[in-house]
């Protein structure tokens, strides 16, 4: 396994003092939480620094992590000295409530299984659940990306989870699971969907946790949403928005025909209930008018318009006051 | 390896939770819900009564984010409250220039 240079997750010098520390730490804990940062590498930055402060805000810890970046800096795998034992991993004496993804082989390897310990309970505050030897499981929470079309029609997803169960010797192992996922027709972006009993399991009798998936539709190259609704840019020709034309319109279900009102205007919005994602109730296609030249004027389509500008006065840019 | 097929269920205005259900689902104390009320990050959708309460289940989400967000930077409650309203617009800015990137 690669070493871990804590001091540089934080940005930190290796002399830097406990306050030095605790304000790197929670200002990258800021930017890489992944609640708040946009950055697709966000969970795995902000695990990292949550580990480096796990092991730099603790001088015993620290002195050990110390000792060792001497003994593995050297570069290539990293592994222990043969013989090593934290004695973070001595005090667990056995479940102590691992974090909801774990640490890092290189953390346990240097401390142990047991030497996470959150100051805070994961299981909320204020929780007066039982806290005995049975809890339920922590519940996973995910991303799922899936394309419009899928959102509209409902789909199955292939999932690999890497889920902790406990391993010899008090430890925890990691197991790999596949999950084929039915995502329900209709999901929005941004919404949840919720596996239940599907998280990690349990310890003793309880019961294990839910897998929370957070949909992520795709970017539509024609197809923008909101909520249920989807909106649809139609370009139309001059004489259709002049006249009035019935016209062919792409929809997630098929095309429709939808009658473009004569005298209808650049910009205008017309709404074909029903035709957005589906749900109680079913969101609507706003379809919005774009009045489109054709690329290639001929002599007589230049005559005609010549004749246009003069039967009808009319000027574009009265409202800009020229 | 195996595969396991799993249906899915929609986190949504359609999913209604009781006081108790947020309680359990979300792991946290009533008084700790009532908290969040108070302070407006979660808002039932009906029922005077705390026992009468029934709560959209986008407030289940919307909990668990505050827990995070609670334990992981030691946000205080009027922070919580003001960090998810301005993360929920954050994220719809971000699905809107999404869209407008070609």
């Amino acid at each position: 396994m690669d070493f871990k240079d804590y001091y540089k997750i934080l940005g930190v010098s290796e002399d830097a003092d406990a306050s030095q520390i605790k304000s790197a730490y929670r200002k990258l804990a800021r930017k890489y939480h992944p609640d708040v940062s946009k950055e697709e590498n966000a969970e795995e930055r902000f695990k990292d620094v949550s580990e480096a402060y796990e092991v730099l805000k603790d001088s015993e810890k620290r002195a050990e992590y110390d000792q060792l970046r001497r003994y593995g800096q050297s570069g290539g795998d990293f592994q222990p000295p043969p013989g090593w034992r934290s004695s973070a991993d001595f005090s667990g004496g056995g479940f102590t409530g691992a974090g909801e993804q774990g640490f890092s082989d290189f953390f346990e390897s240097i401390f142990g299984a047991g030497g996470f310990q959150r100051g805070q309970s994961r299981a909320g505050p204020g929780f007066r659940g039982g806290r005995g030897f049975s809890a339920r499981g922590e519940d996973i929470h995910n991303h799922l990306s899936i394309f419009l079309e899928e959102a509209y029609q409902g789909c199955e997803k292939t999932l690999k989870l890497q889920v902790p169960e406990p391993g010899p010797g008090g430890g925890q192992r990691v197991r790999e699971r596949n999950l084929k996922v039915k995502v329900p027709a209709g999901v929005e972006h941004g919404k949840h969907i919720r596996l239940r009993g599907q998280g990690n399991p349990g310890v003793g009798d309880g019961p294990p946790g839910d897998l929370f998936l957070e949909i992520r539709i795709a970017p539509h190259p024609h197809f923008k949403l909101d909520g249920r609704h989807l909106h649809l840019l139609l370009p139309v020709a001059p004489w259709e928005a002049a006249l009035g034309a019935t016209v062919a319109v792409p929809t997630l279900g098929g095309t429709v025909n939808l009658k473009v009102p004569a005298g209808s205007r650049q910009g205008k919005k017309l709404r074909l209930k029903g035709k957005g994602l589906p749900g109680n109730p079913a969101g609507d296609q706003i379809v919005q008018l774009e009045v489109a030249m054709p690329p290639k004027q001929t002599e007589r389509s230049k005559e005609l318009f010549r004749a246009l500008s003069e039967e009808v006065p009319f000027n574009p840019r009265e409202h800009l006051g020229v | 390896m195996a595969v396991e097929r799993l249906t899915g269920e929609i986190i949504d205005e359609q999913l209604q939770l009781s006081l108790h259900d947020l309680c359990c689902d979300g792991r946290v104390s009533a008084e700790f819900v009532l908290e969040l009320v108070e302070y407006g990050v979660l808002q039932p959708l009906s029922g005077r009564e705390p026992r009468e309460w029934s709560f959209a289940g986008e407030d289940l989400v919307r909990l668990h984010r505050a827990l995070r967000l609670q334990r992981d930077l030691q946000v205080n409650l009027p922070g919580l409250a003001l960090s998810l309203e301005l993360l929920e617009e954050l994220q719809g800015l971000r699905r809107r220039l999404a869209d407008l990137s070609p």
